[in-house]
């Protein structure tokens, strides 16, 4: 015979029940925190199962196939992202941190400056797909103002060697300069807050040494503010790499047997070095449209595999540009200390 | 930061400080006249997006020919109360209302919304008032990976991942209802697991944001974590919350390659998740990969569409920043 089991002490409901609701409270907040650790690799191992034994030498080298996903490759979108990412860089890295040095250190009060920087942040809020009505419309048929039917009749000019269709059409350049739009405000914003990190003290010293604000901004200020513009650009350049939206508009195609300029090997700029001026004027495919296309295919390979592989490239790309804007962004830390 | 002029100026120093011409001065001028330049394009962006819509809809460019702007073929109230979208059809059978276009797309930002604001404010308080910096080392790169990962990525996962593996065992062999390949649900839980590593640290930035004074406060009257956490951190940052879920779903919104892959392509009124109806994104993505020539009207109603998706994007954005900027008067 055991003695009846003493009741606990006396202790008021509402303190338990309030200690209960609290148990309860991180326990759900612990677990949405942990679920996205979960999704990540549930996402990565489920992407690397499909694209197994897919990925090899031969998808990095040969173009798409139309029926056999066992010879499909990746090779134009490859080309094609290099292309574009290329004239995205060329393009929207002067302008956004050009944009960021006016906003900065010469404009700072003025009535625009504050306008353009509401504007900026209303168009980091524009879907992407937007930017591809833009770039359809004002670089790939140019507002119809040129053609047979437009204002200006012609469909081209020649400069310099160089064969610039008018208006661009489906080419890498409509293509690439609609991307640069899209990551401006990235770059700007991130440029400004690493122009703004620049201590002030630095500016003055060198205008008290007599420099011009140029010889200020261009000799102090922006090398002290590179490790910071590095990072933002890189983070907005791996943004543009995986974007799709905008250049299904602008017209990239989604079944490609060609690289832009038949550049498709580092021998053939030797062999054909004319393709180099060409590419930008060239139809293209980018690999986030190869896999969306792969990814509509009604073969089940295709659909499973196929895009797998090319999504394991793709991703191996954007982890490589990550890594690099970490290192950049330690490297910083670790020589500059204000 | 330009040093002032000096206030008192006599006859001699305004000869020694006068602005003299020198080539110095002028390069000085044409480099600021272009960083000026750079900075205007983010205006002429803008500019050019609002001429694109407006050319095709509204107010016809003289350089387009003279073609008819949509919503002279469309009225604007059939435009908003035909329960139709079919602008592939001919005559009779062609319909503009675009609320088939609407629903689908408010359902597929609505489940996003469901699955991510919750799991993205509770993720923010635990990483704002229980985690330790080490737990935070770990979280915060896997959400900023997350961020990181293209909409393609997350469409081929709901096409060939969640609606094969997850939502058919659950809906169609469990309980009997017929899922579609092509449904809501799996790209509305995709652009859920997009729109939650945003939500997460805009909502951490508002709860770091409130003043440690008032935890102190909570804890001195006796409160547990979790009450000072729930009743008294969460609705001081409210307005920054609000802030980032309405960023959030604008994003949700305009979301395009997940919701054009594994997303209904069909247009349809319907709210059932199972199937769906295709979204204002995907409708535009699919019109401008067709073969639709320029000029008719079924390729002027893609113009149409998108204006609709700009001008609701811009209004939740312009909300968002009013909240924000609120929440930011009270405590600085």
């Amino acid at each position: 015979m055991t003695a009846p089991p003493i009741p606990p002490a006396a202790q008021p409901d509402w303190l338990t029940a309030g200690k209960r609701e609290g148990r309860v409270f991180s326990t759900l907040c612990w677990l949405s925190t942990w679920s996205s650790v979960a999704i990540l690799a549930v996402l990565l191992s489920g992407i690397i199962y499909q694209a197994w034994g897919w990925l090899d030498w031969q998808f990095l080298t040969s173009f798409d196939s139309q029926r056999f996903p066992a010879k499909a490759g990746i090779l134009a979108g490859l080309w094609g992202t290099f292309w574009t990412i290329l004239i995205t860089i060329l393009v929207a890295v002067p302008v956004g941190v050009g944009a960021a040095v006016y906003l900065e250190e010469f404009g700072r009060n003025d009535r625009l400056s504050r306008i353009i920087q509401v504007n900026l942040s209303n168009l980091a809020g524009v879907p992407s797909i937007v930017y591809g009505i833009l770039g359809l419309t004002a670089f790939s048929r140019m507002f119809g103002l040129f053609g047979e039917q437009g204002l200006i009749k012609t469909t081209g000019i020649r400069w310099l060697g160089l064969d610039i269709p008018l208006p661009f059409g489906n080419t890498v350049v409509a293509g690439a300069l609609t991307l640069a739009l899209m990551i401006l405000p990235v770059i700007i914003v991130a440029s400004q807050e690493a122009l703004r990190a620049v201590p002030p003290s630095i500016r003055h010293a060198a205008l008290a040494l007599g420099a011009t604000k140029w010889q200020m901004v261009s000799h102090q200020v922006l090398p002290a503010a590179l490790p910071g513009i590095m990072t933002g650009v890189i983070l907005a350049i791996s943004r543009a790499m995986g974007e799709a939206a905008p250049l299904i508009l602008v017209g990239a195609t989604t079944f490609v047997l060609y690289a832009p300029g038949d550049i498709s090997s580092l021998s053939d700029i030797k062999d054909n070095p004319t393709g180099l001026l060409k590419a930008p004027f060239d139809t293209f495919t980018v690999m986030p449209i190869q896999i969306f296309n792969w990814a509509q295919q009604a073969k089940a390979d295709f659909r499973e595999h196929v895009a797998a592989a090319g999504i394991v490239v793709l991703l191996a790309m954007l982890l490589l540009l990550n890594a690099t804007a970490i290192i950049v962004r330690n490297r910083s830390q670790r020589k500059m200390k204000y | 930061m330009s040093p002032e002029p000096l206030p008192v100026r006599t006859a001699s120093s305004a000869g020694l400080l006068a602005k003299r011409f020198t080539l110095q001065r002028v390069i000085e001028r044409i480099i600021r006249g272009l960083l000026f330049l750079c900075a205007l394009v983010s205006i002429v962006t803008t500019l050019g997006i609002v001429i694109a819509l407006l050319a095709e809809t509204v107010i016809p460019l003289p350089s387009t020919g003279g073609s008819r702007p949509f919503f002279q073929d469309v009225s604007l109230w059939t435009f908003f109360t035909d329960t139709q979208w079919s602008p592939n059809f001919a005559g009779d059978q062609q319909h503009f209302g675009i609320l088939p276009l609407l629903c689908g797309t408010f359902l597929i930002a609505g489940i996003a919304a469901m699955v991510g604001l919750p799991i993205g404010i509770l993720s923010a308080v635990y990483l704002s008032e229980y985690a330790s910096p080490r737990v935070r080392s770990v979280i915060k790169p896997v959400l900023e990976l997350l961020a990181g990962v293209p909409s393609v990525v997350y469409g081929y996962f709901a096409l060939t991942v969640i609606t094969p593996y997850v939502l058919r065992p659950i809906f169609q062999n469990g309980l009997g209802l017929t899922v579609d390949i092509y449904n809501a649900l799996s790209p509305g839980i995709v652009v859920g697991i997009m729109i939650l590593p945003m939500v997460c640290s805009l909502s951490e930035d508002a709860l770091r944001a409130v003043p440690r004074s008032l935890r102190e406060a909570g804890y001195a009257l006796g409160s547990t974590k979790y009450d000072v956490s729930a009743k008294v951190v969460l609705p001081a940052a409210v307005s920054g919350i609000i802030a980032s879920f309405l960023l959030a779903v604008s994003r949700a919104i305009g979301e395009t390659m997940a919701v054009a892959m594994a997303g209904p392509n069909l247009p349809r009124f319907t709210l059932n998740p199972l199937s769906g109806g295709q979204t204002m994104t995907s409708f535009i993505a699919s019109i401008s990969m067709g073969e639709t020539p320029i000029g008719t009207v079924e390729y002027k109603s893609m113009y149409a569409v998108a204006l609709c998706l700009f001008c609701i994007t811009l209004a939740m954005n312009v909300i968002s920043q009013w909240v924000m900027r609120r929440y930011r008067e009270a405590y600085q």
